[in-house]
This record gives C-alpha cells, sequence and structure tokens, in this order.
C-alpha cells in the first residue's frame, strides 16, 4: 500500500486459541459477544476458563459482525456456535446478537471481566471504549456499585484517537508511544469536542509544532477529560483501565501521573474484558439453569 | 448501585442518580415526570433481571432542558419525580 493511501487508524484484527485446551472434556463452554461502536470482540470459555477469543472491527450490521466475530474466534477448533452451552451479548449492539441467550450492559460486564483479569482487589474500572468512557465502582465480588457514563461526545475516546492518528500520521498503536516523546509537557488542547480538538491540533501542526509535542498536547486534553469524569464517581484503589484505549501508554502514563495512583498491569488483553464478563455471566446464567446454583 | 445517567459539558455537571438498590420499580416517578424522562426497564446488570428505572435513551445526552421546566438552574423546587419516589431512589447532581 502506498504511504499515501494509508490508513493509520486501521488498528490490526486478532484471534487466539489457548493452547492444550479441549472443549470436549469441558462441563460448561460458554461464550460472550460484545460488540462495541468501533470494535467487536468474541470470547469463549471452558468452565470459566479463556479458551478462544477474536477481536475485529464492527462492520455496518450488527448481527452480521456478532456472527462473524464469533465464527473467527471459533476458528480452527471444531466447536461451533450451536455447542456453545450459553451465550450472553454486551455492548452498543448486544440486542442484535443473534444467538444470545441474554443480553447485559457492558457496565456489568466490563465490571466481571476487570474482575476476573486483575483480581478482586479492583475497585474502579474506566473503561476508554471507541465512542464512549465509563467510569465504574465495583466491589470485591465484581458486582457495580456506581458507574457513569459519557457517550454525549468523543472526545476522550478511541474514535478520536484514530481520527488524531491519521492527522500525524503515526500508526495508531504507536500514537501514544509518540506522545511521550517530549521533554516536557505542552498545554493540552480543546477537550470539549473532537472535532475542535483536531482543529486545534491542525492549527498547531501549522505553527510548526513537531507532531509528538501535538499528540503531547491532544492525549493530556483526553486525560483531563477522562479524569474530570472520574472525579464524579470517586476513584478508590485497585484502579484498572479496559478497553481498546488501555492500550495507549501516552493515556496511561499520564492518568497515572495527574492522579497518582499506578493503575494495575492486565495479565490478560484489557481490551477483552467486555466479552469475558459477557462470558462469566453466561456460565453463571449456564450454572443456574441446570439448577448448580 | 448508583446509576449516573447523564452528561458534563462546559456549562456544569447534569446527571440523574438513580439508587438501583432503593428503586423498587413501582414506576410512580414514571407517570409523574410530563417529559417522558423516565422509564422502567429491565435491569440488565444482572443474570436476574427486574425492573428498574432509567432515564430514557433519548433524554440521556439533554436532560439539562429535559428537566429545565421543573427545575431551574436557579432555586430550588420540589420534583414530581422525587416526590412521587417513596424510597427516596432519584437525586440530581445540579
Amino acid at each position: 500500500m502506498s504511504e499515501k493511501s494509508r490508513e493509520f487508524w486501521r488498528w490490526r484484527e486478532y484471534r487466539q486459541t489457548v493452547p492444550n485446551m479441549d472443549w470436549h472434556e469441558a462441563k460448561m463452554v460458554t461464550a460472550g459477544v460484545d460488540i462495541g461502536s468501533v470494535g467487536s470482540k468474541a470470547v469463549v470459555m471452558l468452565d470459566g476458563e479463556l479458551y478462544a477469543y477474536s477481536v475485529m472491527r464492527t462492520g455496518g450490521v450488527s448481527e452480521e459482525t456478532a456472527i462473524r466475530v464469533m465464527n473467527w474466534a471459533l476458528e480452527g477448533t471444531d466447536l461451533k456456535t450451536k455447542n456453545v452451552h450459553c451465550l450472553v451479548g454486551t455492548g452498543y449492539g448486544r440486542v442484535n446478537v443473534p444467538f444470545a441467550k441474554r443480553t447485559i450492559t457492558e457496565i456489568a460486564c466490563h465490571a466481571r471481566g476487570a474482575h476476573y483479569i486483575y483480581g478482586p482487589t479492583v475497585r474502579t474500572v474506566l473503561d476508554i471504549g471507541g465512542q464512549d468512557c465509563k467510569a465504574i465502582r465495583c466491589d470485591g465480588r465484581g458486582k457495580v456499585m456506581s458507574f457513569l457514563m459519557n457517550d454525549k461526545c468523543a472526545a476522550g475516546t478511541g474514535r478520536g484517537l484514530e481520527v488524531f492518528a491519521d492527522l500525524i500520521r503515526v500508526p495508531i498503536e504507536e500514537v501514544g508511544k509518540v506522545s511521550l516523546n517530549v521533554e516536557k509537557e505542552p498545554p493540552p488542547v480543546s477537550n470539549t469536542c473532537v472535532i475542535f480538538a483536531k482543529a486545534e491540533s491542525v492549527a498547531l501542526l501549522r505553527q510548526g509544532w513537531p507532531k509528538e509535542k501535538v499528540a503531547a498536547g491532544y492525549h493530556l486534553a483526553m486525560v483531563n477529560r477522562i479524569i474530570d469524569l472520574l472525579m464524579r464517581v470517586g476513584i478508590e484503589k485497585d484502579f484498572v483501565v479496559t478497553g481498546g484505549v488501555a492500550k495507549n501508554t501516552g493515556i496511561v502514563s499520564r492518568l497515572e501521573r495527574n492522579l497518582g495512583i499506578k493503575p494495575l498491569e492486565p495479565k490478560l488483553d484489557p481490551i477483552l474484558a467486555g466479552a469475558m464478563g459477557a462470558a462469566l455471566f453466561a456460565k453463571a446464567l449456564y450454572e443456574k439453569q441446570i439448577g448448580l446454583r | 448501585m448508583q446509576a449516573h445517567y447523564g452528561y458534563k459539558d462546559g456549562s456544569g455537571d447534569y446527571f440523574i442518580i438513580i439508587d438501583t438498590d432503593k428503586c423498587n420499580g413501582c414506576g410512580k416517578c414514571v407517570e409523574a415526570c410530563s417529559y417522558g424522562v423516565l422509564e422502567l426497564i429491565e435491569n440488565e446488570f444482572d443474570i436476574e433481571g427486574e425492573l428498574m428505572v432509567a432515564v430514557t435513551e433519548e433524554h440521556r445526552k439533554k436532560i439539562k432542558y429535559s428537566c429545565g421546566p421543573c427545575k431551574p438552574v436557579s432555586g430550588e423546587r420540589k420534583l414530581p419525580c422525587m416526590i412521587a419516589c417513596e424510597p427516596k431512589a432519584i437525586t440530581h447532581s445540579w
């Protein structure tokens, strides 16, 4: 692909099957499908242990995406969607997951998934998704105690970062790292609207600011906005970040610096938290159904 | 659970906070609100789905204006939804 037509915002889609696991031996095969506004995730669990997952971009039709992401997670295995005992749908497009037994909000799923990934000490979960940002407080069992969602505007979300990556022509995976490559933090750009933030970045680039410095200003604006939201529900240790933006070191390290709290290191891919929570809810639902609880 | 529905913008914080542990799903606040801001939905936060009150999708991003007639920026007034709610599950952030 020529440099000119390269899509810097496009992140890599991926899948994985955990080796040395056999679904035939599992008592409970459960799955979670998280149809987000930008990315869709599917997780398959065997007796509550991660077996396979996939992450891809959400297409125009949620039903189709749900089928594709699920089939891709199961690729290379002889497990079929019909063999899954229970499947829960979550995320923005959760009502459109065709084979779901039940839908559960992504807020509850992220809390549950974060509890699984990071352990029971998690009290504050910040999910920075494609088009919204959620601050969640949870208890030691991964149950939501308080939440707040900002989906009024895209400033401070993954999609805003995609737009920005394309603007400064840096691949989305590296934009966070690039933003840390400054000696001193510049003032933040406008943080009320993603379009204004982009316009301001364009103006700064035109003034001759290096792209690292503009990136730092953009990331700082995002972090300020996210912290504003977090303050409403309050922050209690341990603090974790989930969702696609959790992979952006520019955001995570600035959150740590400005909040003075270090987020826990994820043991598993934090983008999967929602789908994983859904798969765990599916397990609980199936246990209830067969009379185990 | 404290469910915050609303947003923050340049002029302030606009959230309706519903304590879902107190909310019994009676729906009296839904009837009391003349602007259709509230609705009864199935609780999608756990595998047991009971009814609970939430702010409708339509009003979530404009409650400063939707709630404006009952709740002027200056001065306090008793809100119909809060009066109707016996378990006192509804609060406003502004």
